[in-house]
């Protein structure tokens, strides 16, 4: 499902974050990338998501090479992933329930069963209740699960996570990984990039170790 | 099909709400709008009802053709013949009786005319063709110079083509005119929706990562600038016709007081239209290259 083959990341200035790395995911795993800050976790996560390009090496996802992808069709590509940011990256001037909706919005679905299927994925995570709330009103915990299920609304195959857990009490997190454990055993691939090793005894992922941008 | 349609009428229903989120910013960007379109229009109205004014004054764009003091009524019924076949001219005769009689009838002129031994006016024709451009209308006195028995045509032709001259000069600034404002609208649209892009800049952020195309990103901007444009012009029309319901009053006495009756023609539902439309076009435009700059940030 995602393979990759001498991926390399190099930034303008030269810095490689990602270097001559090859892995092969399969569809259904629960992958958990791991290692120190700035082992090049995130960049990884970029490059599978294709909000990077690669610099050499190709990245391959159900199919199609990211690496030689029309600029037009990153978007589509994209819309295969759910992606969960560290800083969740929600939209502070709407409800949840908006916050959620957009990705089906994108994707064109009619605003009455893009409803449903957000509010959905609201109870999912445990957040129908709060759909009108403002996120800014919701705890940190609660905002990474308003971030999930924005993620999981439009059904993708592969759930992508950067360091959904950094921030969170225990509690919080422990529920993160709850939901992130229910999407896998549903069949969904889930890739998460984090340096908590909480991850590995809870839900015994497969680990890609990164160190310096290189696969150990 | 559907997923598009859906896009588009979400976009559009955006741009409207967008529209009401800051009211007094939409209404002072539409003011803008308005009266950037309102001064080419107004003008361009005005120059219309002078252009209609002045192919209206008596004897302008008209050629009389007088007959030599000789010429017999047969000769005159020869001019009369070629008048016909010509086509594309409205003609009347006048005959040197009429022309005496009117003549009788001029102020002071009574006894004068009587006065005279014989009546010393010849027949005439006055012509009034239907192309009326000073071109055509020189070359068709030069003709008309040339039939047999025909004595004198007299065309104010200094007048019409000094009138031509003013029209055009009057067009060709308010083509300037209206360059000017489009640009100015334009500059308003493209500055309008940088400001939205800025503040949108989140929600771009995000929706680019979760999948958004450019067209679902740049759409409701699109049918901002054009829905913004598209008001700007109505309000234009609006304007225009309240100036010209202003100035008809005054125009209507002036123009008793110069012997004639005249009134401001105010353009039809279709000059709303246009002026919708031209603003919808540049207002669109904006929209265009303020997006196309902007969204380069996010790249």
């Amino acid at each position: 499902m995602i393979v990759a083959s001498n991926l390399t990341k190099r930034y303008p200035g030269g810095y490689e974050a990602v270097r001559d790395i090859s892995f092969e995911i399969s569809a259904g795993q629960m992958v958990l990338i791991g290692g120190h800050s700035g082992a090049g976790k995130t960049t990884l996560v970029k490059l599978i998501a294709s909000i990077e390009r690669p610099t050499a090496g190709s990245l391959v996802v159900n199919g199609q090479n990211l690496s030689a992808l029309r600029r037009s069709a990153i978007p589509y590509v994209r819309r295969h992933f759910g992606l969960v940011f560290q800083d969740q990256k929600l939209l502070f001037d709407r409800s949840a329930l908006d916050n959620v909706l957009l990705p089906l919005l994108i994707a064109g679905l009619p605003r009455r069963d893009a409803i449903r299927r957000a509010q959905a994925a609201l109870d999912k995570v445990g957040l129908l209740a709060r759909e009108k709330a403002n996120p800014i009103a919701l705890s940190g915990g609660e905002q990474q699960r308003l971030a999930i299920a924005r993620a999981v609304v439009n059904r993708p195959t592969v759930l992508l996570a950067d360091e959904p857990t950094a921030n969170l009490d225990v509690e919080s997190a422990r529920a993160i990984l709850d939901l992130f454990a229910d999407f896998h055993r549903v069949g969904v691939t889930v890739v998460v990039a984090t340096h908590d090793e909480s991850w590995i005894d809870y839900c015994h992922p497969n680990v890609l170790r990164l160190d310096h941008g290189r696969l150990l | 099909m559907s997923a598009w349609l859906t896009q588009h009428r979400a976009a559009l229903a955006g741009a409207f709400r967008r529209l009401f989120v800051a009211p007094m910013s939409t209404v002072l960007s539409l003011l803008v709008i308005g009266i950037a379109l309102t001064l080419p229009a107004l003008g361009y109205v005005l120059l219309d009802n002078l252009r209609e004014l002045g192919s209206r004054a008596a004897g302008v764009k008209q050629i009389s053709v007088f007959m030599e003091p000789g010429a017999s009524r047969q000769e005159a019924d020869e001019i009369a013949s070629r008048l016909r076949q010509a086509g594309g001219l409205n003609w009347r005769f006048v005959p040197r009786e009429e022309a005496l009689q009117r003549l009788q009838q001029t102020e002071g002129m009574a006894e004068i005319v009587a006065s005279l031994p014989r009546n010393p006016l010849p027949d005439a024709f006055i012509v009034e063709p239907q192309d009326t451009g000073p071109a055509a209308l020189e070359a068709l006195s030069q003709e008309l110079a040339g039939w047999p028995k025909v004595a004198h045509v007299q065309l104010d032709s200094a007048w019409v083509k000094r009138f031509d001259a003013f029209l055009r000069l009057g067009r060709l600034a308010l083509a300037l005119l209206a360059g000017l404002f489009a640009a100015g609208l334009v500059a308003v649209t493209f500055n309008t929706i940088r400001l939205q892009v800025m503040a949108q800049a989140a929600e771009i952020e995000v929706a680019r990562m979760i999948g958004a195309t450019d067209a679902f990103i740049r759409r409701p901007f699109y049918y901002y600038g054009a829905l913004q444009g598209a008001l700007g012009g109505l309000l234009a029309a609006a304007l225009v016709l309240a100036g010209l319901r202003l100035l008809a009053g005054p125009v209507g006495e002036l123009a008793t007081l110069y012997g004639t009756a005249f009134a401001l023609q105010a353009p039809a539902a279709s000059g709303a239209a246009v002026l919708g439309a031209g603003g919808a076009l540049l207002g669109w435009l904006g929209a265009q290259l303020s997006v196309s700059l902007s969204l380069r940030r996010f790249d």
